[in-house]
């Protein structure tokens, strides 16, 4: 089994497509000669030549209008966002215009665009280049939004995105594109709309997302040390849900925590708060504890960023606080 | 729907047949706005009373297989690209029967099969997904040429410049149809642009502009045609620049309070395309009786048409939102 980077693996899984299909091309700001502000795309203006692999303009709103426009009339593009917050530049495009055309034509038209984009905090980065913003986007129906944590995952899941026939707003943690996991030697799609059980356990439920799936296994070790054990669940898929999958474990465990590193108000952790009490009403032994960063826009100074986005301890904390809520 | 030919130039039969297909909107929209007035039909409602001659000249010149993508103002665009009365006005009912289903409505007026890739409720939202079809014609070697209609309100949105620099930067076919009827809803173009000849908005990009007199179904018909040779011929794309009047309000009941009463009455007795076209093709008044009546026949058909068509269920809201 190969051994793929996070980073490496969103490459495989757009090279491959690109193997396959002439319908398959990639378009977006520095990812021709650079490779992707991120190196995501390295390498692939060698192979498939400047008509696939089109570098844009500074220039979201036809960035994002010229792929959705080129998947009316069915071919995939994917088109990388350079950073989250970036996407409020594209907005319009993506929001009034991928995710209505369906819906508006009565069914006549087909948008099968992706649109890739990567943020995160832990490089100070900023205000402006390290927010999450995938919650804004599971708020418009017609929209897909997809959320990987590993190598595996997030190749398998770019294929079923890009193979989708609905836009899907693909977001990828900056953080998390140098780890490195063995993957299969063939690529194997995974269907959007399954969460993964990435370790079983029977006191509480962690549910999260992004970097901090990470961030609750490392959690979840030091909670078993003190003889709690933490099941983790990524839901992966945004939109659609995989609400079955949530509220079994939690029917389970008793207990939940929701984590995410997005600010927690409104954070896409309050809506799995919502489905969960309703889904698992009964079955709940303590309040759904909710992770997230602070209430304020990214600071730079290292010290302060650290501060408001949640890690590992963070998440701790909150099993810590569910478990000691009920001890009957 | 009768071909033309390709050379330009038109007989006085097909523009006969231009003037019919103008008459045909014309009617249609006076229907539209006395059905609203009735209180028949849900929704905001534009019409492009005046500005028939861009929408017939401009598809009058298309391939099969090129696609437009229209404004607000849609109902014109949307017959002379091939949609049926019927199908339209069933839509503007809000009906399963509809060129949408029932899910657009007068602002998002489709119809795929005929290349109407959709009017837009966003000024200046078609812009940079046409400069993406125009890419995906490109890309695959097909010689189809995508056209997006806007209006001079649209020309200080981004998505203008962005779609248009894009397109110009890649050398895609698309032609960009500038409806400039003097008016951003109310804003007289004065207020808002600060240059009076808006074609030169093209050379910021080095695209090339055409600028054609909106109102001669003719001229407007060669521009096209000329402009869209250029694209499909993979020189790149063109602004065409019509000059056009709108007779009407922004919307249907506007009263209008931002011009005149003389300047209102000015429009429509000078700028009305019908009259001129009339006159030039000395459409004598017992033939413009027939033909107003068969038109005016074809319109109130698609009225009974609507009336008795299928109203979609409310769980139907719950279709259509993912393929």
């Amino acid at each position: 089994m190969p051994e793929l980077s996070y980073r490496e693996a969103v490459r495989d899984a757009l090279s491959r497509a690109m193997r396959q299909d002439d319908d398959v091309f990639i378009m977006g700001e520095d990812i021709a000669e650079m490779g992707g502000s991120m190196g995501v795309t390295q390498g692939m203006l060698d192979e498939f030549g400047p008509e696939r692999v089109r570098n844009s303009p500074i220039s979201e709103m036809a960035l994002a209008g010229a792929a959705i426009g080129a998947a009316v009339q069915g071919m995939r593009p994917v088109a990388e966002i350079m950073y989250e917050d970036f996407l409020t530049l594209a907005t319009e495009q993506i929001v009034n215009q991928a995710a209505k055309h369906r819906y508006m034509s009565g069914g006549q038209v087909t948008v099968p665009v992706t649109f890739r984009t990567q943020g995160g905090s832990g490089w100070s980065p900023g205000a402006q280049h390290a927010q999450q913003l995938e919650a804004w986007f599971v708020h418009i129906p017609g929209l897909k939004v997809v959320f990987p944590s590993t190598p595996t995952d997030v190749r398998g899941l770019l294929w079923s995105s890009i193979y989708d026939d609905n836009p899907v707003v693909f977001f990828e943690h900056r953080t998390l594109y140098g780890i490195k996991e063995d993957v299969p030697e063939e690529l194997e799609p995974i269907a959007i709309g399954k969460a993964r059980v990435h370790r079983e356990g029977e006191d509480v439920t962690v549910i999260a997302t992004g970097r901090l799936v990470h961030e609750a296994l490392a959690a979840a070790k030091q909670a078993e040390e003190n003889g709690i054990s933490v099941e983790v669940v990524d839901p992966r898929t945004l939109q659609p849900l995989d609400e079955e999958a949530l509220i079994a474990s939690v029917k389970k465990t008793n207990r939940c925590v929701v984590a995410h590193e997005a600010v927690t108000r409104m954070g896409f952790g309050a809506e799995v708060a919502a489905v969960i009490q309703y889904g698992a009403f009964d079955w709940l032994d303590a309040p759904i504890e909710r992770v997230g960063a602070k209430f304020t826009p990214l600071p730079f100074a290292p010290a302060m960023e650290e501060w408001c986005v949640p890690h590992a301890n963070d998440v701790l904390e909150a099993i810590n606080r569910t478990v000691a809520r009920n001890s009957n | 729907m009768a071909k033309v030919e390709q050379r330009g130039t038109l007989s006085q039969e097909e523009l006969r047949d231009f003037f019919r297909e103008m008459l045909l909107i014309r009617r249609f929209e006076e229907k539209v706005e006395e059905r609203f007035r009735a209180g028949e039909l849900p929704g905001f409602l534009h019409v492009a009373i005046g500005q028939e001659a861009v929408a017939v000249g401009v598809c009058r010149a298309l391939e099969d297989g090129d696609v437009i993508a229209s404004t607000h103002r849609a109902h014109g665009h949307t017959l002379a690209k091939g949609t049926s009365p019927n199908e339209l006005m069933a839509e503007l009912y809000g009906k399963l029967e509809g060129c949408s289903h029932g899910y657009g409505g007068s602002m998002h007026l489709y119809d795929v099969e005929r290349g109407n890739m959709g009017a837009n409720a966003v000024v200046g939202g078609g812009l940079p997904q046409i400069t993406g079809m125009a890419l995906a014609f490109q890309l695959r070697g097909e010689p189809r040429v995508a056209v997006a209609f806007f209006g001079d309100g649209a020309t200080n949105i981004g998505t203008f410049h962005e779609a248009l620099n894009l397109a110009q930067l890649w050398k895609v076919p698309a032609v960009f149809v500038l409806e400039d009827n003097k008016w951003a809803e109310s804003t007289p173009e004065k207020q808002h642009s600060p240059i009076r000849d808006l074609s030169k908005r093209a050379e910021a990009f080095g695209m090339i502009a055409s600028k054609v007199d909106g109102q001669d179904v003719e001229e407007v018909y060669k521009g096209a045609k000329k402009a869209l040779d250029h694209a499909r011929s993979g020189k790149g794309p063109v602004l065409l620049h019509c000059d056009t009047y709108r007779l009407h309000g922004h919307y249907i009941g506007d009263p209008q309070v931002y011009r005149s009463k003389e300047e209102q009455q000015d429009v429509r007795e000078h700028h009305d395309p019908l009259t001129d076209l009339r006159a030039k093709l000395e459409i004598s008044d017992e033939e413009f009786a027939d033909m107003d009546a068969e038109v005016q026949e074809v319109v109130e058909a698609s009225v009974e048409f609507a009336k008795k068509g299928t109203d979609p269920k409310p769980e139907d809201a719950l279709k259509n939102v993912y393929a």
